[in-house]
């Protein structure tokens, strides 16, 4: 599993950061940021699928 | 070095050459049907304006009103998101729907920048603004929030009854954003007073609406005048010293985006603190179950940001249109309701109930698109901090008087006075 987010949506309302921090980041304007290549380790799905769930701008995507 | 003489003049002089806005009639007074003649200025909105807003959903869905010279509310998530996505034939010119439409000619910029701006000029000046509400910005300022916090309910123990709202709430985000700003923290009741003129007194004749904006920005000029003299690490300051494409801020926009920070940084947080309080108050499960368990808090707080969003936009219509069914004239508003968004039964399953462990929560409390609410994330760390000391320190608690609790009208929609019961 990997995670993608669409920066053209993304407007910073950190809430993937906030639910999955191992996943993702800010940059210094608080838009979110995938950590690392957006590979998604197994114990970590459930987090990158709750920061799906919880996008208001629905920007993540899981591939 | 040259000095700075940009605030020399006062605020009636900095706006003195710029073309008049529109007035137009103000009507109040009982809505007759919400479908054709909606106002969020009647105290039946204030007290609850969900069931208004579910018939409207329904039945319209997006309603009508002449008063405030014409207007739209729609009611649905997905008109309230296309609205919020579409700056091109929505302008945020103006954000608070009253009886003054401000001239075409304030756009892009606005009164109050960047939430009063629109492209492409709203980009540059939020950029501005971002890196000192990122997470990590606002997390360094968590630790005097709870400290701050714990002051607050020294001073209420031993009391058997308190006003949440008053005595709680209000003071959380008064004193983070006075500090952010760097004003005196002993004028927050100032601050109470300039929120009631600007988002409750929308009704008022225009002679005195315009004397208590002006109050305001003669308030603020002499904070600025003072950081000018004294600069400090402080969002005034480095407002003052901003620059945009290598010109220092026009003074209209320092003072305004001040004023955006000022009102928008205090009422809005102070009604979630008190609208989550009012639910826990009165929903002794959920209370329970967050005593028991506090890291089911931030999941909750979303819910109750869902639930009992504070914050509804405002936004003109740019050119005569039909769209979605209805033909909207240039200049007519539109009341952009996030509440009424996050209780779409369409986008949330079990929209109308409070549900504190809801995993998918893709709620508009904070808007959408280029809007988002730049303190979103301050908000959120003070919210989350004035429910963990309140319900660290008073985890039994229950409505001493449910019909005393008033909520405000208008735009920010949230609990004024909220008499609990400790213990």
């Amino acid at each position: 599993m990997k995670v993608k987010i669409d920066s053209e949506r993304c407007h910073g309302h950190g809430r993937c950061y906030d639910l999955a921090p191992g996943l993702f980041t800010d940059d210094d304007e608080g838009y979110g940021q995938v950590a690392g290549d957006g590979s998604v380790p197994p114990e970590s799905e459930r987090a990158a699928r709750l920061a799906v769930a919880n996008c208001p701008e629905r920007a993540i995507e899981i591939l | 070095m040259t000095v700075d003489d940009r605030f020399r003049q006062d605020y009636q002089d900095t706006v003195r050459d710029r073309p008049p806005g529109v007035r137009n009639e103000i009507i109040t007074g009982p809505v007759s049907d919400w479908a054709t003649d909606f106002s969020h200025a009647e105290p039946e909105w204030a007290a609850d304006p969900y069931p208004i807003q579910d018939e409207l959903r329904s039945r319209c869905p997006i309603a009508r009103t002449e008063r405030f010279g014409g207007g739209w509310l729609p009611t649905r998530y997905e008109d309230v998101a296309s609205i919020a996505y579409d700056t091109e034939r929505f302008s945020s010119r103006a954000i608070i729907m009253s009886n003054f439409r401000p001239p075409k000619e304030a756009a892009p910029v606005g009164g109050s920048p960047p939430i009063s701006s629109d492209p492409p000029f709203h980009h540059h000046a939020r950029k501005l603004l971002l890196p000192a509400f990122t997470k990590s910005a606002v997390t360094q300022r968590e630790e005097a929030t709870r400290a701050f916090c714990h002051r607050l309910i020294d001073a209420l123990e031993g009391k058997e009854v308190v006003d949440a709202a008053r005595d709680y709430a209000q003071h959380i985000p008064m004193r983070v954003i006075a500090d952010m700003l760097g004003f005196p923290p002993e004028d927050g009741p100032r601050f109470r007073v300039f929120i009631e003129n600007l988002l409750e007194g929308i009704n008022l004749p225009p002679e005195e609406r315009t004397a208590r904006v002006e109050s305001l920005y003669d308030y603020l000029l002499d904070q600025i005048r003072d950081h000018v003299e004294r600069p400090r690490d402080d969002l005034t300051t480095y407002l003052v010293d901003a620059e945009l494409g290598g010109q220092k801020l026009h003074p209209s926009h320092v003072a305004g985006t001040m004023a955006l920070l000022l009102i928008a940084g205090i009422d809005t947080t102070w009604s979630a603190i008190g609208a989550s309080l009012w639910h826990l108050a009165r929903t002794p499960a959920d209370r329970e179950r967050l005593v028991a368990d506090p890291g089911l808090l931030p999941t909750a707080m979303e819910e109750f940001l869902r639930a009992y969003a504070p914050v509804t936009m405002a936004r003109l219509v740019r050119e005569d249109m039909r769209w979605q069914g209805v033909d909207m004239k240039a200049d007519d508003w539109i009341l952009l309701s996030f509440p009424a968004a996050n209780r779409d039964p369409a986008q949330f399953d079990r929209a109308g109930e409070v549900v504190i462990d809801r995993e998918v929560n893709r709620h508009a409390a904070f808007g959408l698109g280029i809007h988002r609410c730049v303190g979103s994330h301050l908000a959120r760390m003070e919210l989350r901090v004035a429910l963990e000391v309140w319900l660290e320190r008073f985890p039994v608690f229950g409505l001493a008087d449910p019909a005393a609790v008033t909520w405000a009208t208008g735009q920010v929609r949230g609990p004024r006075t909220l008499p609990l019961r400790i213990g």
